[in-house]
C-alpha cells in the first residue's frame, strides 16, 4: 500500500525539481492531449474497464485532465487496496481511512471538521467514498473555484444542515480555538465573545445567524473568512506536496523509483 | 540649564571641554526649549531681564550686524546696544564674529533678531559657555559643584534681602526651573524601562548621606535627630544590595535593595546582625520612596520643606503632595523573593530627613509587570499626569534639582547601549503619553482582539485579524491603540509563523497602520524588516504583494531603507518586477494568488520608497532594476506607471541612471506618459525628464519623441502646483538646447511662461524664470517676452531672497537686456540698480549671475557711464569683488569691469579704487574663462593714465604671455589685445620679450581670426620698434 505521507527530504527534492514546472502541467486545460497520456495501471482491474472509468470521470470533472484523473484513480485503488479484494464489501474509503488521509496528508486535526469534510465527499451518504466521489471531491478540494469552495465550506460549517450557521454551531466549531487561560473564571466567555465578533463581522442581515448569503458576502469581501470556523480545505503547502506527489509524470523513471 | 546640558546634552566624542553639541533630536529639543525660555524671558520676567551678568556670555556668532535694528548702534562690523550698564558699557557688543551679551533682555532680543538661526546661535552660545550659570550669576551658583551649589542657593534665598541679591536668586531659581523642565522633558522622551540597579541605589545612599551632612547648617532647622548617624551599604550578590539602616528613633529598619525595588523585610532577627531576607513587607521602587513611606518623620519634613518653598515662591502647589502620595501607592507591587544570603556590613544611619521628593519619570517603570497590561496602562496615565505636574511646577527645591541630575545619570547608564536611535534623521515627537488621555472605546475593543490574537489558534486569529480590519485603521487613535496594547509585537510575530492566512491578515493590518510615522518606527524597532524581506521570496503572490506594500510604507525613513538593503530586500524587490513576464494569466486565481501585474506594482511601490537613499539607488541598479523598470514602463496601467516613474525620477538624480535611462530608451515612454490623464503620472514623468535633461542627447530625444508639445500644453493648467513645478522644470532643462527653444516658441510656450511669472509658488517661479533665461538667448524670444510684458515681473523678482530664484532671475534679466528696447524698460524700472545691489548678496552664485547680467545692461543702456556713476559706492563694490576667491565671480566681475571701463570717467574712478593691482594679482590662473575676461579687463583698463606702467609694475605682464600657450582662441584674442595695449610701455615690451612672447605672437599672426591677427601684429610691431630704437640709440 502506498501511503501518501511524504518524507520531508523527498518533498523538498520534489518541490524544487518538479513543482516548479507543475503549475503548467496541472493548469493545462483538459483538452485533446488525453490520448497521449499514458494511463497508469491500477491493480485488480483490467485495462479496458479502467480506461472507460477514466473517460467517464474526466468528462464529469471540471478541474482535472485525463492524466490527473487516472493518477487519482490509481491512488484511490492503491488506498483501498486490500479492502477491495474482500468480497461483499463495497469498494471505497470508510470514515476512518478517509480521516487518516485528511490528517496525514492535509494536516487536519479537528475531528469535527474532518467528519464534516467526509460528509462533504460522501455525496450518497453511504458511509463510503467511492471512486467517483473521490475524484469529484478532490476536484473541488484542490482546484475548486472560490464559489464552489464557499458552497462547500458553508456546508461543512452548517452542522445540522438547516441552511444557517447558528450561534450554537459557531460556538461548537470555535470551542477549541482559544487557549484556556487559568485566570479566566469562565473559559467559555472568550468563545462567546469570539462568536459575537464573528457575527458582527459576517451577519449582514442581523438575524443572529449566518445564512449562506451572509457568508458568501463576507467571504467576497474578505477571502480570509472562507475557512472562518476551522480549516476544512488543504493548506497550500500540503496541497502543493500532494499534487507534486500524485501527478507525477509516469515517464519520469527516477521519481518512480524513489517513491 | 547647566545640569541639563552637562548631563543630557549629547556632546561629540571630542570631549566635554572642546566638543560641540551633536546634532541629535534630543539636543535639538534642548536647544529649542532653551531658546523659547530666553525668548520669553523679557516678557515673563521684565525685572530679571535687566539684571547684568557677572561675566558676559561670549561666542562666535554668524549674525550680520545688519540683523540688529532699533535700539542698537550699528556699524559695518560692530554693533553695540544702546542699553548700557552702570559703568556705561553696552550690554550687547558685537564685533564680527565675536559677540558679548550681558543681560537676559539682550539675549531675548538677540534671539529675536536671529530669527531662523536662533537654534544655531543658542548652540554656539552653549558650546562656547559651558557653564552659563556661573557666568550669569557668579561662581557661587555653579551648578557643576552639585551638592554645595544647590544648598548655597537655598541659603541665600532664606537670608538674602537686598534687592540685587533677590533678583539674582530669582534668576537662579528660574534657571533651576528651566533645568528641571529640560530634564523632565528629556527624561520623558527617553522613557526607559529601567530596573533598579546597584548604581542608582549607591547614588541614592550617597545622596542621602551628603544631604545629611549639610542638613544642619542650612535648610533643615527642623531636624530633631541628634543620635549618631551613618550610612553605608555593601555589595550584594549580583545585582542586589543590602542596606541596614539605623535611624535615630527606636526601630532599626532593614532595607534590601533588589532588582525589583526596595524591600522592607522583617528587620533584624538576631543579635549578630543577620537579616531576615524573606520578604514580608512591600516593595518600594526606590530608597526614597521607602524612607518616605516607612519613616513618618522623613515624610513629614519633606512636606514641610515643600510648603516652605511654596510660600516663598507665591505659587500654589499644595495640592501636589496628595498627588504624590497617590502615585506612590500605585507604584507598589508585590514581587517574588529571590534574595540570596550574603555577608553584610552593618551601618548606622540617621534617618536622613532631607527633603527628597521622588523623581517621577525615571524609575517609574521599574515595578511594572509587563504582562499585566491593565496596570501598565494605569501607570502610564499616572505618569503622564505627573509629567505635567513637573512641567507646571514653578518652584524647585534644591534637593530635587540635585536628585534630577542623579536620575539623569541613571538614565544615561541604562540607555547608553541601546541608544542608536539618536542617529535618526527625522525623528517625530513620540506623543505616547498624550495619546491615551481619554481612551476611546476602540481602545478596549482592540485590546480584546489583541488578546484573542495572542491566545487563539489559527481560526480565532484569522477572525480577530479580520475584525480588527473593520476599525478605521487610517485613524491615529486606532493605530496607536494597536501599538499601546502590544498588538504590533503579536502582528509581527504572526509574520514569522507558517500560517499563510495569519500572515496575510497581519500584513493587511500592518500595511494600513504603517502609514503613521510613529508606528513605522515601532515596526522597524521590533525587527520586522528582515521578516518582511524574507516574505518577499514567499511562493504566494498575495503575501509578496502585501509585504512589498508594507515595506513601501515603512521605508519612508533612512534607517528603515538601510535595513531593507542590508537584508537583501532590494534584490528581492527587483525580482518582483520580473513577475509581470507571463502574459498568460490563469483565469482562475486561487486564494493566495493574485495577478502578476499586481506583484510587480507592489514591488515598484516599495522600490519607490527605497529609492530615496543613495545606496539603495545603486543597489537597484546593480540588481538589474533599470531594464525591468523600463519594461514595466511600456505597460499602460496607471497604478503601475506611477510607482515605476516615481522610482525612475528619484533615481535619475544619479549620473549612472541618466546614462542607463538613455540606453534603455526610457525617455520615449516618459514622453508617452506625459499625455496620460493622470496628473500624478504627468508630474513624475515631467520630473524625470527634468532630472535627465541635463544631458544634451536626452534633450534631443525628448524633442524627437514629441515631448515638447505635451510639456507646453501642460503649462496651461496651473491648479496643480506640484505638477506645474515639475513641468516648468522639464521645460527649463529642455530649453537649454536651441532647437527645443524654437519648438517652444512654435507652441507659444514663451507667452504662457511669462504669464506664470506672477502669483506662483517659488518652486514654480525658479523653473519658469530659468526657462525664460534659457529661451531669451534667442533674439526673437527676447522680443516676445518684452511684448508680453514679461520685463516688469522679472525685474520685480530681483528683490526676492530665494537664492536659486535670484540666480535664474538675474540670468533672465541679463538675457533680456541684450535687446535694446527691453533694456530701456529695465532701465526705467531701475532694474540695473537692483542687479547692482545683488552684488552684495552673500551667495557667490548670485553675485556672479548678477555681474554677468550687468554686462549687457551697461553695454546697451543709454548714458551707461552716467548711470553707473549714479550708484553710490557701486564702483568700489565691484572692484572689491575682485578679492573674491570664486572663479565664476571673478570672471563675471572682470567682464563687468571691461564694460564699465569703456567710460573714461568710470575707468578713472575704478583706477582710484585700485583696480590695477587687484587685476594683476589675479593674473596667475589656469582657468581659461577667467583668463579670457581678465585679459579683456586689463586691455580696457590700460586706457587710462599710467595704468599700462602700473600693470607692468604689478607683474601682470609675464603671466599674460603664458596665456598665449592656452588652447582657447578666445583667450588668445583677449590676451593679444591686452598685450598690444601693454606693449605701448617700453618696460612691458622688455618683459614680454624676455618671456618669449615674440615667437608665440608670431604664430598668432597666422590665425584666421582677424582681430587676433591685428592685435598680435600690433604688439610685435611695438616690440620691434623698441628694439630698433634701442639699437639706434646704441650706435648713436
Amino acid at each position: 500500500m502506498v501511503t501518501l505521507r511524504v518524507k520531508a527530504t523527498q518533498t523538498l527534492g520534489n518541490r524544487d525539481g518538479r513543482a516548479a514546472s507543475a503549475p503548467g502541467l496541472i493548469r493545462a486545460p483538459a483538452t485533446g492531449d488525453t490520448s497521449r497520456a499514458r494511463i497508469p495501471r491500477a491493480p485488480g482491474m483490467n485495462r479496458k474497464k479502467l480506461q472507460k472509468l477514466t473517460e467517464t470521470l474526466t468528462k464529469n470533472c471540471k478541474h482535472f485532465n485525463k492524466f490527473e484523473v487516472s493518477c487519482l484513480i490509481k491512488l484511490f485503488y492503491n488506498l483501498v487496496g486490500e479492502a477491495a479484494k474482500r468480497p461483499g464489501v463495497a469498494i471505497g474509503l470508510d470514515r476512518n481511512a478517509f480521516r487518516n488521509i485528511l490528517h496525514v496528508t492535509f494536516g487536519m486535526t479537528d475531528d469535527m471538521i474532518m467528519d464534516r469534510v467526509f460528509r462533504g465527499f460522501d455525496k450518497d451518504n453511504d458511509g463510503n467514498i467511492n471512486v467517483t466521489e473521490w475524484v469529484n471531491g478532490l476536484s473541488l478540494f484542490l482546484r475548486g473555484s472560490l464559489e464552489e469552495k464557499m458552497k462547500y465550506c458553508f456546508e461543512v460549517f452548517d452542522l445540522n444542515g438547516d441552511g444557517f450557521i447558528s450561534k450554537e454551531e459557531m460556538f461548537h466549531l470555535l470551542k477549541n480555538s482559544l487557549l484556556k487561560q487559568p485566570s479566566e473564571e469562565d473559559p467559555d466567555e472568550g468563545i462567546k465573545d469570539l462568536v459575537e465578533i464573528t457575527l458582527k463581522k459576517m451577519d449582514y442581515d442581523h438575524d443572529g445567524k449566518l445564512s449562506s448569503a451572509d457568508y458568501e458576502k463576507a467571504v467576497g469581501e474578505e477571502t480570509l473568512l472562507l475557512e472562518a470556523f476551522g480549516p476544512c480545505l488543504p493548506d497550500p503547502k500540503s496541497q502543493m506536496e500532494f499534487e507534486a506527489q500524485v501527478f507525477k509524470d509516469p515517464n519520469d523513471f527516477h521519481d518512480n523509483m524513489n517513491s | 540649564m547647566g545640569l541639563a546640558l552637562t548631563r543630557l546634552g549629547q556632546w561629540t566624542a571630542a570631549g566635554y571641554r572642546t566638543g560641540t553639541l551633536e546634532l541629535t533630536p534630543l539636543n535639538e529639543v534642548l536647544l529649542q526649549e532653551i531658546t523659547i525660555f530666553v525668548e520669553h524671558f523679557i516678557y515673563d520676567h521684565p525685572q530679571e531681564a535687566k539684571f547684568v551678568f557677572v561675566e558676559p556670555l561670549e561666542w562666535k556668532t554668524n549674525l550680520e550686524p545688519s540683523a540688529f535694528e532699533s535700539g542698537y548702534i550699528v556699524s559695518e562690523t560692530t554693533v553695540s546696544s544702546k542699553e548700557v550698564d552702570k559703568n556705561g558699557q553696552p550690554l550687547l557688543f558685537l564685533s564680527v564674529p565675536q559677540i558679548k551679551v550681558r543681560s537676559f533682555g539682550q539675549l531675548s532680543q538677540l534671539v529675536f533678531a536671529a530669527k531662523d538661526a536662533k537654534l544655531k546661535e543658542a548652540q554656539a552660545c552653549i558650546e562656547a559657555n559651558r557653564d552659563p550659570v556661573v557666568k550669569i550669576l557668579g561662581s557661587d551658583y555653579s551648578t557643576m559643584k552639585e551638592d554645595s551649589g544647590a544648598l548655597n542657593i537655598l541659603h541665600k534665598i532664606t537670608n538674602g534681602d537686598d534687592v540685587e541679591n533677590e533678583t539674582k536668586t530669582n534668576i537662579a531659581l528660574l534657571l533651576k526651573q528651566l533645568d528641571l523642565h529640560l530634564l523632565n522633558d528629556t527624561l520623558r522622551r527617553i522613557s526607559p524601562q529601567t530596573r533598579l540597579n546597584p548604581v542608582p541605589v549607591k547614588d541614592d545612599t550617597e545622596l542621602l548621606k551628603s544631604f545629611w551632612g549639610k542638613g544642619e547648617q542650612s535648610v533643615l532647622e527642623s531636624t530633631e535627630f541628634t543620635s549618631d548617624r551613618g550610612f553605608s551599604f555593601s555589595d550584594g550578590c549580583g545585582e542586589m544590595r543590602y542596606v541596614w539602616a539605623k535611624p535615630g528613633d527606636a526601630e532599626a529598619p532593614c532595607v534590601t535593595c533588589g532588582a525589583q525595588g526596595v524591600l522592607f523585610p522583617g528587620g533584624r532577627t538576631d543579635d549578630e546582625g543577620k537579616i531576615d531576607y524573606e520578604t514580608k513587607g512591600e516593595v518600594y521602587k526606590d530608597l526614597v520612596t521607602f524612607l518616605k513611606e516607612k519613616l513618618g518623620k522623613f515624610s513629614e519634613n519633606m512636606s514641610k520643606q515643600e510648603i516652605r518653598f511654596s510660600e516663598e515662591q507665591q505659587k500654589n502647589q499644595t495640592d501636589e503632595v496628595p498627588k504624590k502620595e497617590e502615585a506612590d501607592v500605585i507604584c507598589k507591587a508585590v514581587s517574588g523573593t529571590d534574595k540570596s544570603k550574603l555577608e553584610k556590613n552593618q551601618i548606622n544611619f540617621g534617618k536622613s530627613q532631607m527633603a527628597r521628593r521622588l523623581e517621577p519619570s525615571l524609575n517609574w517603570r521599574t515595578t511594572v509587570d509587563r504582562k499585566n497590561r491593565k496596570i501598565s496602562v494605569k501607570e502610564s496615565q499616572e505618569e503622564k499626569r505627573r509629567g505635567k505636574l513637573g512641567k507646571t511646577r514653578a518652584s524647585v527645591s534644591s534637593g530635587r534639582a540635585q536628585l534630577s541630575c542623579k536620575s539623569v545619570d541613571k538614565a544615561e547608564e541604562t540607555i547608553s547601549e541601546s541608544s542608536s536611535e539618536s542617529e535618526e534623521d527625522e525623528e517625530p515627537p513620540d506623543h505616547r503619553q498624550e495619546a491615551n488621555a481619554d481612551l476611546p472605546s476602540e481602545y478596549w475593543q482592540i485590546q480584546k482582539l489583541v488578546k484573542y490574537l495572542k491566545g487563539g489558534n489559527q481560526t480565532a486569529t484569522v477572525i480577530a485579524l479580520c475584525s480588527m480590519r473593520d476599525f478605521n485603521l487610517a485613524q491615529e487613535t486606532c493605530q496607536l491603540a494597536i501599538r499601546d496594547v502590544g498588538g504590533l509585537e503579536v502582528l509581527i510575530n504572526l509574520l514569522d509563523t507558517d500560517e499563510v492566512k495569519c500572515k496575510i491578515g497581519s500584513l493587511k493590518i500592518l500595511k494600513e497602520i504603517s502609514r503613521n510615522p510613529q508606528i513605522r518606527r515601532n515596526i522597524v524597532d521590533l525587527g520586522s524588516l528582515p521578516i518582511m524581506v524574507n516574505i518577499l521570496s514567499s511562493p504566494y503572490k498575495t503575501l509578496k504583494c502585501l509585504a512589498a506594500e508594507t515595506i513601501a510604507n515603512v521605508a519612508q525613513f533612512k534607517r528603515a531603507r538601510r535595513l531593507v538593503r542590508q537584508h537583501g530586500g532590494i534584490t528581492r524587490l527587483v525580482a518582483l518586477l520580473d513577475c509581470a513576464q507571463n502574459s498568460v494569466e490563469p483565469a482562475q486565481l486561487s486564494l493566495y494568488e493574485t495577478r502578476d501585474v499586481e506583484v510587480a506594482r507592489c514591488g515598484a511601490l516599495a522600490l519607490w520608497s527605497c529609492s530615496k537613499s543613495y545606496s539603495n539607488k545603486e543597489a537597484i541598479r546593480k540588481a538589474g532594476g533599470i531594464p525591468l523598470l523600463a519594461r514595466l514602463l511600456k505597460t499602460s496601467h496607471e497604478d503601475m506607471l506611477i510607482p515605476v516613474v516615481g522610482t525612475l525620477q528619484e533615481c535619475a538624480s544619479e549620473e549612472n541612471y541618466r546614462v542607463a535611462i538613455k540606453a534603455e530608451r526610457i525617455i520615449e515612454n516618459l514622453v508617452k506618459n506625459l499625455n496620460s490623464e493622470n496628473e500624478q503620472l504627468q508630474e513624475h514623468c515631467a520630473m524625470a525628464i527634468y532630472q535627465c535633461a541635463e544631458d544634451e542627447e536626452t534633450r534631443d530625444l525628448v524633442r524627437l519623441h514629441g515631448g515638447l508639445k505635451p510639456l507646453a500644453s501642460l503649462l496651461s493648467n496651473t491648479d496643480n502646483k506640484q505638477r506645474l513645478a515639475a513641468v516648468t522644470g522639464a521645460i527649463w532643462k529642455c530649453s537649454i538646447s536651441k532647437e527645443n527653444v524654437t519648438k517652444f516658441r512654435e507652441y507659444k510656450a514663451i507667452e504662457t511662461l511669462v504669464g506664470l511669472l506672477t502669483d506662483q509658488p517659488e518652486e514654480v517661479l525658479v523653473n519658469v524664470v530659468g526657462a525664460l533665461g534659457e529661451c531669451c538667448q534667442d533674439y526673437e524670444n527676447q522680443v516676445i517676452v518684452r511684448k508680453c510684458g514679461g520685463i516688469q515681473p522679472l525685474v520685480n523678482l530681483l528683490v526676492g531672497i530665494n537664492q536659486a530664484l535670484l540666480v535664474n532671475v538675474t540670468k533672465a534679466v541679463g538675457a533680456c537686456a541684450v535687446e535694446p528696447e527691453s533694456m530701456v524698460i529695465i532701465d526705467r524700472l531701475d532694474g540695473v540698480r537692483l542687479l547692482w545691489s545683488l552684488l552684495k548678496n552673500p551667495h557667490p552664485d548670485v553675485k556672479a549671475s548678477a555681474a554677468w547680467a550687468l554686462c549687457p545692461c551697461i553695454q546697451n543702456a543709454k548714458d551707461a557711464g552716467e548711470m553707473v556713476r549714479s550708484f553710490v559706492g557701486g564702483l568700489e563694490l565691484v572692484v572689491n569683488l575682485l578679492k573674491s576667491d570664486n572663479k565664476e565671480v571673478l570672471s563675471s566681475v572682470c567682464a563687468a569691469i571691461t564694460n564699465i571701463a569703456k567710460d573714461q570717467e568710470n575707468l578713472a574712478v575704478i583706477t582710484d579704487h585700485g583696480v590695477v593691482p587687484l587685476l594683476s594679482k589675479l593674473a596667475n590662473t589656469n582657468n581659461d574663462k577667467l583668463r579670457c575676461h581678465l585679459a579683456e579687463a586689463i586691455s580696457r583698463c590700460c586706457m587710462w593714465g599710467r595704468n599700462r606702467v602700473a600693470f607692468g609694475e604689478h607683474k601682470a605682464v609675464a603671466p599674460l604671455v603664458q596665456y598665449l600657450k592656452s588652447n582657447d582662441t578666445n583667450v588668445h584674442r583677449a590676451t593679444a589685445q591686452a598685450l598690444y595695449q601693454l606693449s605701448e610701455d617700453p618696460d612691458n615690451c622688455i618683459t614680454m620679450h624676455e618671456n618669449g612672447a615674440v615667437k608665440l605672437l608670431l604664430d598668432m599672426v597666422g590665425s584666421p581670426d582677424q582681430e587676433l591677427q591685428e592685435a598680435a601684429a600690433g604688439c610685435i610691431s611695438n616690440i620691434r620698434r623698441l628694439a630698433l630704437a634701442a639699437e639706434k640709440a646704441r650706435y648713436n
